[in-house]
């Protein structure tokens, strides 16, 4: 029989972060600060909405960009959070999550042998879906001494005649880094310059702790060159509606919308219904996730500061991304070590490219009694390792 | 200040165990600002105290609450004040509201028996001077209290690690 593979998704690596869930899912009574979701179940008004559509039995079809109810709503908040203005007609498609925003854009834009600049740490997807659609991936290794952003010489430096589109992804997951207004308008020079689009994954925009989010698109000359992917999971704590959605010019609109009609049809309905309320309705709700949020964080920091643990002090999303290249340990030595004998699972930061190597992402999306427990055993682990180190 | 005070505030209603020294990390204030600012909202009757919530229904002590609806007389001079201190004075009252609408005033009542509770209601309540008429309502069930959930069985159903 001949080989029913693909030989493009035969060489795609398998996700780190799967190897890692694997280890830690044989150890039931682990505590993880591993995971990529909010603690927070969706507030009840959403999902009292979900279940009165399904009460209704609005259970069809809904056109393929999605409920125009839902896509006017979405205009509106952009234009009141982060004035950001689309037509809900042509300039908006609802996405199965932002995943499939990242690929649908990928798909639509892309021609074999087209480079992407993907910087790195981020999150796993770009690189697979940046080959999935015949691109060629074209990674940058942000440092952790520019807390994680992308420079302008760094992004100058990675361009090439065959660059064609930029995926930028702030609030970052796994550093937590944010990019400012004034970080943001150096690289957009760049992009200008050299006649670069931008996929601008802001899937964490409504959780920025300094001061608000500021979207690249919204920056001169940059909407025309921007697509935006935003949805529901981390600010509306709606992980599982799986509902997202990508604005921009609706010239590039109009093609991604053809390839999530052949590939999707189009998002839940249910979900869709639900999200018309998240917009119009719970913007407290942020408000008070985003607090909650903020005080782990402060905690976090405190407690690495008290244990000597290097860490660059992160603005957004929730993560954050201790150094932990003083132990000599690679990132997954010491987490599979602290997995082992404290029963605390991180996720290895080379699991988000490899300059993650010597990091360890560790979400607090976790009530502060339950982070309290698992600092304290990382604690314990690092003192341990110190000690250990002293021996020697 | 104003803000510090109604940060603080809600997180002691959530939580009115929380060490001060958490509070200050949370809120990224001093430890000795914390503790000033709660000295002073307990002073001012801000902070009127730190009760326990607690599910009675699962210890073996023997315990019934009902609501009352009272239908009050003003008093000259003293509207309802009057006749809700002498109401709330009774340490089987738990808890007195002013109302509007069809009744004036709610009282929660606590026993050890319906019968002692009704009998509280017929001796004390119902002929002091001032009340009009009584209306008793037995709670059977507390399924929330104070803004938290009596039975919580909640388990972290989410992927242990996720991208």
């Amino acid at each position: 029989m001949r080989n029913p593979l693909s030989d493009t998704v035969i060489k795609m690596k398998p996700s780190g972060i799967r190897k890692f869930f694997d280890i830690v899912s044989e150890m039931p009574d682990a505590i993880s600060l591993g995971v990529g979701e909010p603690d927070f179940d969706t507030p009840w008004n959403i999902r009292e909405e979900g279940i009165y559509s399904l009460e209704k039995g609005r259970t069809f079809y809904t056109s393929n960009a999605g409920l125009l109810e839902l896509r006017q709503e979405i205009c509106n908040y952009l234009e009141r959070r982060f004035r950001l203005s689309y037509n809900p007609k042509d300039e908006v498609l609802i996405t199965v999550g932002g995943s499939e925003g990242i690929d649908v854009a990928l798909r639509a834009m892309l021609n074999p042998g087209d480079e992407v600049i993907i910087p790195e740490p981020c999150f796993v997807s770009y690189v697979p879906c940046v080959q999935l659609a015949g691109g060629v991936p074209v990674t940058v290794s942000l440092k952790n001494e520019n807390q994680f952003r992308l420079t302008k010489e760094e992004l100058e430096a990675a361009i090439t005649e065959k660059t064609k589109i930029l995926m930028l992804s702030y609030p970052n997951n796994p550093t937590g880094a944010v990019m400012e207004r004034e970080d943001l308008e150096a690289i957009a020079e760049v992009i200008i310059k050299h006649d670069l689009y931008v996929i601008s994954d802001e899937i964490y925009a409504e959780l920025t702790y300094n001061s608000g989010h500021t979207s690249i698109a919204s920056l001169p000359g940059m909407w025309e060159r921007t697509i935006v992917i935003n949805g529901f999971s981390k600010a509306f704590a709606m992980t599982g509606w799986r509902l997202g959605f990508a604005v921009g010019p609706a010239m590039i609109l109009e093609q991604m919308t053809k390839v999530h009609q052949f590939a999707i049809m189009c998002a839940p309905t249910n979900s869709q219904y639900a999200a018309v309320v998240a917009m119009r309705d719970c913007d407290k709700d942020i408000v008070r996730m985003r607090e909650a949020y903020d005080q782990r964080r402060r905690y976090l920091l405190d407690a690495f500061q008290k244990m000597g643990l290097s860490c660059f002090e992160p603005y957004g999303a929730f993560y954050i991304f201790p150094c932990i290249k003083e132990f000599g340990l690679s990132s997954e030595e010491f987490a599979t070590r602290l997995l082992h004998s404290k029963k605390v699972a991180v996720v290895p930061g080379d699991a988000f490219g490899e300059c993650g190597e010597g990091f360890l992402r560790i979400s607090y999306a976790y009530s502060l009694e339950e982070l309290k427990v698992a600092i304290g055993r990382l604690g314990e682990f690092i003192e341990e390792l110190r000690e250990g180190k002293g021996n020697d | 200040m104003q803000q510090e005070r109604t940060k603080i505030l809600k997180l002691l209603q959530n939580n009115s165990k929380l060490a001060t020294a958490d509070i200050a990390v949370m809120l990224g204030m001093d430890e000795a600002v914390v503790i000033h600012t709660i000295q002073d909202m307990e002073q001012e009757q801000i902070i009127c105290g730190y009760n326990t919530i607690i599910n009675w229904d699962k210890t073996d002590v023997e315990r019934v609450t009902a609501l009352i609806e009272v239908k009050v007389a003003p008093q000259r001079g003293e509207g309802f004040d009057r006749v809700a201190e002498r109401i709330y004075n009774y340490e089987e009252v738990t808890s007195l509201f002013l109302m509007s609408g069809g009744f004036d005033m709610t009282v929660f009542i606590e026993g050890k028996t319906m019968k002692e509770v009704a009998q509280f209601v017929a001796r004390k309540l119902a002929p002091m001077e001032g009340v009009l008429s009584t209306s008793t309502h037995f709670v059977l069930k507390k399924y929330k209290e104070g803004g938290t959930k009596l039975e919580q069985s909640k388990k972290d159903e989410r992927l242990v690690v996720t991208a």
